[in-house]
């Protein structure tokens, strides 16, 4: 398991590696830190002077892969490539451009109030989803199944942000029902701002997640056990909540364990739409003020979060089913 | 050359003849597939659906409007009493820099019916108060008639332009963010996706390495940086799109090609000494093909989707360009006026819905046809 565990991560590293040398050719070789300083000094009346010192100022004036003025490890360690990409990889996500932070204490700030939103959106809408995927499959060929799949569909094609603003105008601005937008950081004032966001969230992802469900529900149906089960004189519901479930969860695994990523990342729109201090709305912040360092950063544990979330695919695999071996 | 290149991108004319090759490309391809028993039979099973017929024609007409989009000309500039100008040292007739599409002209009727700012659908009376004289020439301060009374279905923008025009300026937009897109991504899945898992080994290492870097990354975050580092502009979105979706694709298409590698008919190319591009060409691509067509459709429902939330985070199509996240992105203030304006947003959202809608139903129903593996009971 162990020996298993350290072959993974291993091989997660040449990954993390050319995420680090991508990030860095867009930011570093095709916009360079001149063109940077001056998008964020402001275009027009820029002096040379002013770029030098910004960059000075952020450690940008550095040469990108080797410095000779250097001795020893510092050769490469007082570059821009060690100081801003290779640096990441112990999480030292360094200043922030355009503000006066640290990256990574914001970031240790802001990710609780992004899992406040994300944990229970991502836990409801396991449940949810499950719960109305069996009942389609039971209901399968039948007028419920046809008229629940229509309505997953209807819903699949409307856009994420017709439900955020559809729903913030009618429950907040009209009904008055929830706040507009705000947060407070305290625990049962919490849900007054969290509720409305976590309903949207949930209804947003039900379309997909329904029809998704449903597929690996019926794939099962029509294998032997269940034959079997049936042949045996099982009910249709025992079958399909014992044993098509159980059987089903490798799948459904999948597809639960490869969305962590959301969990940190935060619903980018919700958290902007209602003004919860997490991480999507530092993001969609830092794309707005071309703030590159947190976008680096935040592409960095992005990538970071969706190789663990394939590692933890297949830990569980052996987990959950006995037939897969560590090999 | 880079100017050049540049130069050609932004013009006009270009982007219009790529639509027009895009959709005329699509019908070629559309036609070959049906001279084929396994798709014919797999195209008459989907038509036999009204739902379905509806969803193709309502999908042919969003295509025909962009098609009518793309083709206009540049009529010459005239002046308040209606003469042709001409350069006054050349002679030369001068033309409008933006041109019209046929599009414009069939809707000169609303197209040119401007208003001074926001009416309500159908409204014989401004939304906004204002000071104004009326018949008796007084004074007064209230709401104005329009020009146009009655005459916008769905009423006007803030500039006073008709929201069904722009909305239906939007149709090319969405086509062409999901086609050109559709267009960069299936030859680079294809060609990798094919190559993967049919040479396996080191290749299948390398391409492996590169998708699952690229899609690690939150696609978010790297269309973001590409459009900050680019500029904004339709070329640029179409193509970062095409870069961040392709892996999908790729993806699905390698573990089909692992499968079909192993076929007998692949097996018997091989001892009969067909070289490895021909079995692929021949024998592995058009046996993908209805994957690659599932995908590309419910693709682009996505892609017409993204593009919404994109424009709002403020890294869509730019300015310049009218499009359905744009329109989005106005109404988000307007619906915070009070009274509210609604009528933008619910325009957009049923012609949004109108494109995404039909493209998931058909999509279903030709994964229903054409991969009996999927095929739900």
């Amino acid at each position: 398991m162990l020996a298993y565990l350290i072959r993974r991560i291993a091989y997660a590293f040449p990954i993390l590696l050319g995420v680090n040398i991508l990030l860095f050719i867009l930011y570093f070789k095709i916009n360079t830190p001149d063109n940077m300083a001056a998008a964020i000094l402001g275009e027009k009346r820029v002096t040379q002077e002013q770029i030098e010192n910004w960059k000075r100022e952020h450690n940008y004036h550095l040469p990108l892969f080797f410095n000779s003025k250097e001795k020893g490890v510092s050769m490469l360690t007082q570059t821009i490539f060690w100081q801003k990409s290779m640096c990441l990889f112990w999480f030292d996500f360094g200043k922030s451009d355009t503000e006066e932070t640290l990256i990574g204490t914001e970031l240790k700030n802001r990710i609780p109030y992004s899992l406040a939103l994300t944990i229970p959106i991502f836990l409801a809408s396991i449940f949810v989803n499950l719960f109305f995927a069996m009942i389609t499959a039971f209901y399968r060929g039948t007028y419920i199944d046809t008229f629940s799949l229509i309505v997953c569909v209807i819903m699949m094609s409307i856009s994420g942000m017709f439900y955020i603003i559809g729903a913030q105008a009618v429950f907040a601005i009209l009904l008055k029902i929830v706040p507009v937008s705000g947060f407070d950081t305290r625990f049962p004032q919490m849900i007054n701002f969290l509720i409305l966001p976590v309903i949207i969230g949930l209804i947003s992802r039900i379309g997909s997640g329904v029809r998704y469900y449903r597929t690996i529900f019926l794939e099962e149906i029509n294998k032997d056990y269940v034959r079997t089960a049936r042949a045996k004189g099982l009910g249709e519901r025992k079958v399909l909540f014992k044993h098509v479930l159980k059987n089903a969860m490798i799948p459904v695994l999948t597809n639960v364990i490869i969305s962590i990523p959301f969990l940190i990342m935060g619903s980018l729109l919700l958290e902007t739409f209602f003004g919860i201090p997490g991480l999507g709305g530092y993001t969609i912040d830092a794309i707005a003020k071309q703030d590159f360092a947190v976008v680096k950063a935040m592409s960095f544990l992005g990538s970071v979060l969706f190789i663990t979330g394939l590692i933890a695919v297949d830990i569980s695999y052996t987990l959950v089913d006995p037939r897969v071996r560590f090999q | 050359m880079k100017e050049l290149l540049i130069k050609i991108w932004y013009n006009w004319y270009f982007q219009d003849c790529l639509t027009v090759l895009l959709i005329l490309l699509l019908g070629y391809i559309g036609k070959k597939l049906a001279q084929r028993e396994y798709w014919r039979l797999a195209f008459r099973q989907i038509f036999q659906r009204r739902l379905i017929r509806i969803c193709f024609g309502v999908l042919c007409l969003y295509v025909a409007i962009a098609l009518l989009d793309s083709i206009g000309y540049h009529p010459p500039m005239r002046d308040a009493q209606g003469n042709i100008q001409k350069h006054t040292e050349s002679g030369k007739t001068l033309y409008d820099p933006t041109g019209l599409s046929v599009l414009d002209v069939i809707l000169t009727p609303i197209r040119t019916a401007r208003e001074k700012t926001y009416s309500a659908p159908l409204a014989t009376i401004q939304f906004t108060k204002e000071t104004f004289t009326d018949k008796n020439n007084q004074t007064v301060r209230g709401y104005p008639n329009l020009r146009y009374p009655g005459k916008h279905i769905l009423g006007t923008d803030r500039v006073g332009n008709d929201v069904l025009y722009v909305a239906l300026k939007g149709v090319r937009t969405g086509i062409i963010i999901g086609g050109f897109t559709t267009l960069i991504v299936i030859p680079f899945a294809m060609l990798f996706g094919i190559m993967a898992g049919y040479y396996g080994g080191r290749i299948d290492d390398a391409i492996q390495y590169i998708y699952t870097v690229l899609s690690s990354i939150p696609d978010i975050l790297l269309i973001a940086s590409f459009m900050v580092i680019f500029g904004r502009g339709l070329p640029q979105l179409c193509f970062i799109m095409g870069i961040t979706s392709w892996t999908g694709l790729c993806r699905i298409l390698r573990g089909e090609t692992l499968k079909l590698r192993e076929a007998e008919y692949v097996q018997a190319a091989k001892a009969m000494g067909v070289s490895n591009a021909k079995i692929m060409i021949r024998h592995i691509a058009p046996n993908v093909m209805h994957i690659i067509l599932i995908t590309t459709v419910l693709n682009f429902s996505g892609l017409v989707l993204a593009e919404i939330v994109l424009a709002y985070i403020g890294i869509g199509a730019g300015a310049n360009t009218i499009s359905w996240g744009g329109m989005v992105t106005d109404a988000i203030l307007e619906l915070a006026r009070d009274p509210v304006i609604w009528w933008k947003l619910t325009a957009t959202f049923v012609f949004t819905l109108g494109l995404v809608l039909p493209a998931n139903l058909l999509g279903d129903a030709l994964r229903d046809a054409l991969d009996p593996r999927l095929r739900t009971e």
